[in-house]
């Protein structure tokens, strides 16, 4: 290399090395800009071409006058959590978040359950059959100007007089009895799911809520709150997928907890439990203890996974699709992980047949029908696999943020696919209503961001609870009218859909609905509901 | 107090005894073109895309999380936005047409200094999504590096605005 000394020539104007920049910053920007630009076109233009409305569901009345004179029946895990959405929560549980906001300050569960909506209630009453709990309910919701009472039984509940409405959260064999009861009483009902736990007190519970029209019913479906839903039912309606033959549904679990291998209670004895109040219609049995606290491990008591989880996934469908009741159920499993002694499986698939059905098409006139609705679930490990809908034109997963993908073979978005306007693996639409909006097209970047969660904000500045939606919609029902999103007909399906399951697990066959005469099929001199209740 | 920007350098290759060769300095150059650049690019783009945010990159931090949350807290998220994209283009500008090209330095080390260590690539920390492996050294490291260089020898007189707006001067035939 040459040694330049010659000053002379660095001190020479050179107009190409002064300005020379100045294209080389404005092709960068042109380029940046052009670039963005039209990958906001193209962005318009496919949120145009979809045409999906995202909308969150609508708030619910108000929650003025009076203040409704609650009662809880079951004051066990659930009934607990049921009781915080109303915002009560027990001093054990206020003691326990306190200490875990000091360890951990971005533990925010207190704040968020204090900073709740008042829902003007009065817990006013309170069902357990063990006494240790139903203790815990009287000390820790005696106060702040709430009076609650204890009932030795529901019927003295209901007929109290002191009670406007009532949650039910006991065991699945005392839904549909209680429920009946107190529908007949006049008193509000949110029943948890499943909505009964056989077949033949499916159909009187309905009768009951028919007949009582000014009564309020509600089944404890609290994903039909969740946000995305009206617009999954959008993307349905504009036939965005084209013809939907296969939805795949799955709980996937991995641990005691999930299992239902729940904690024993040390001051729980005969003396503290209710045991035949605990049996009722259920096969008499000696006091136990793990039937007691673990009872979802037993048919008599339970429905295993189709009426425990299955229901929340078949209702999250149905809440979309409403596809009914399906023509024919098959299902298989069996006990695989937790061989602890409990009768129902802990590994179940289920195949729902609608065979009639149809989201729309997108090919020639009658090619298209027909749909499996398939639940797969195991509670021997976690592998989140996500809900599909699955149509020939795309695929719809579906949480609380909702993604479509063009289908590569599809026929809708041929042309659009083939111009390399719709890349098959990038999304075409994405809702997640913790981001503002909806989008087309996200960098791997922005996903991965995503998807950890991070871009969560709150809705309104409160956490969004599906729960506290689910009740605040049942309570506005019984102040402003109307009917809730899960109420006798949905929880009919629901029950009906699950049960059927249940049926074919344990009799290892094909079962049927007529739809016709509104009953599973059963053979000559079977009984249906003596097959889902026994042990074996 | 203004740095001293235009003060003689007191690196090794000092004016009075060295001088680039006509290579030498056009591959300097060349570097500060490059990074330029890429700053330039990459802060019109966000500028253009009103949906960006580098809110998930700033909770995502993997280290000093106190201090990167409070970066992208509700108030402060908008203005570190617009301050980085505003810092981008200016160390951009500043690079690719030669003015200021110091301050651009500093100003681009700084950023770097910043996204490098939201996320360094230390072991045992998550890695986010990344094109290549890196153990301690990654790409911002390299370009905060780059511009030290490109600090050193800013060459505006070679390639660069500056050269109009100030006499050119014996002394500064490094700048």
């Amino acid at each position: 290399m040459a040694n330049d000394n010659n000053f002379n020539k660095w001190n020479r104007r050179d107009l190409l090395k002064t300005l020379g920049g100045i294209p080389l910053f404005g092709a960068v920007w042109y380029a940046g800009a052009s670039l963005t630009g039209s990958a906001k076109r193209e962005k318009q233009f496919l949120l145009e071409t979809l045409n999906i409305k995202a909308s969150p569901p609508p708030a619910s009345g108000p929650m003025s006058g009076k203040p409704l004179r609650i009662g809880i029946i079951g004051f066990g895990i659930r009934g607990e959590q049921l009781c915080r959405a109303l915002g009560f929560a027990t001093n054990d549980w206020i003691k326990e978040m306190q200490d875990a906001a000091e360890k951990n300050p971005k533990d925010t569960r207190l704040k968020d359950f204090k900073a709740q909506e008042n829902l003007n209630i009065q817990l006013a009453g309170i069902c357990d059959i063990f006494d240790v709990r139903a203790e815990d309910a009287l000390a820790s919701f005696n106060k702040d100007g709430n009076k609650i009472k204890r009932y030795r039984t529901h019927t003295e509940m209901f007929n109290s007089g002191e009670i406007d409405a009532v949650i039910i959260a006991t065991p699945d064999h005392w839904h549909a009895p209680m429920a009946i009861e107190a529908m007949n009483a006049g008193v509000h009902v949110y029943v948890e799911k499943p909505m009964t736990h056989n077949v033949s007190e499916t159909y009187a519970l309905r009768d009951a809520v028919l007949k009582n029209p000014k009564t309020v019913f509600a089944v404890g479906h609290q994903h039909r709150q969740t946000q995305s839903f009206l617009t999954a039912q959008d993307v349905i309606q504009k036939n965005i997928l084209g013809h939907v033959s296969l939805v795949t549904t799955n709980t996937n679990r991995n641990d005691d907890n999930g299992a239902w291998q729940y904690d024993i209670h040390e001051k729980a004895s005969p003396k503290t439990i209710d045991w035949n109040m605990f049996l009722g219609s259920a096969p008499k049995t000696d006091f136990n203890l793990e039937h007691f606290f673990r009872w979802r491990k037993w048919w008599a008591y339970g429905s295993g996974l189709s009426g425990d989880l299955l229901t929340h996934d078949y209702d999250r469908i149905n809440c979309i699709l409403k596809m009914g009741i399906p023509h024919s159920v098959t299902a298989s499993g069996g006990i695989y992980t937790h061989r602890d002694g409990r009768n129902v499986p802990d590994v179940l698939q289920v195949n729902m047949e609608f065979p009639d059905f149809s989201t729309g098409g997108s090919q020639d006139k009658g090619k298209e029908k027909g749909m499996t609705f398939v639940y797969s679930a195991t509670l021997g490990n976690q592998f989140d696999r996500g809900t599909v809908l699955m149509g020939h034109d795309g695929s719809m997963e579906l949480g609380n943020r909702i993604t479509v993908y063009a289908d590569p073979r599809s026929t809708k978005y041929a042309e659009l696919i083939k111009e390399e306007r719709i890349e098959p693996g990038v999304p075409i639409y994405q809702y997640d209503p913790a981001v503002s909006g909806t989008d087309a097209v996200t960098s791997a970047t922005a996903k991965y961001f995503a998807n950890k969660g991070l871009l969560w904000t709150y809705r309104d500045g409160k956490r969004v609870d599906t729960t506290y939606l689910h009740l605040r919609e049942w309570l506005s029902c019984i102040r402003n009218g109307g009917t809730p999103s899960c109420s006798i007909k949905e929880g009919f399906d629901e029950a009906i859909s699950a049960h059927m399951a249940g049926l074919s697990f344990k009799l290892g066959r094909r079962i049927d609905w007529d739809p016709i005469a509104q009953k599973i099929i059963a053979k000559p001199g079977e009984d249906l509901d003596a097959v889902l209740l026994s042990n074996a | 107090m203004r740095p001293r920007l235009h003060q003689p350098l007191k690196s090794s290759i000092n004016m009075n005894t060295h001088t680039l060769t006509a290579a030498q300095r056009n591959t300097l150059v060349f570097l500060r073109v490059l990074i330029g650049w890429h700053f330039l690019y990459e802060g019109v783009i966000k500028a253009y895309n009103p949906s960006w945010t580098s809110k998930g990159y700033l909770l995502s931090a993997s280290i000093l999380k106190p201090f990167f949350a409070w970066l992208a807290g509700e108030s402060m998220v908008g203005a570190i936005d617009m301050l980085n994209i505003a810092g981008l283009i200016f160390v951009g500008i500043s690079l690719l047409i030669g003015i200021k090209v110091r301050w651009g330095c500093i100003a681009g080390i700084a950023l770097l200094a910043l996204y490098y260590l939201a996320h360094p690539p230390f072991p045992g920390l998550p890695q986010g999504p990344t094109e290549g492996s890196y153990w301690i050294v990654n790409k911002n490291l390299f370009e905060m590096a780059a511009l030290l260089v490109v600090y050193q020898f800013p060459l505006t007189s070679a390639f660069g605005l500056e050269s109009m707006f100030s006499k050119p001067k014996a002394s500064t035939a490094l700048k």
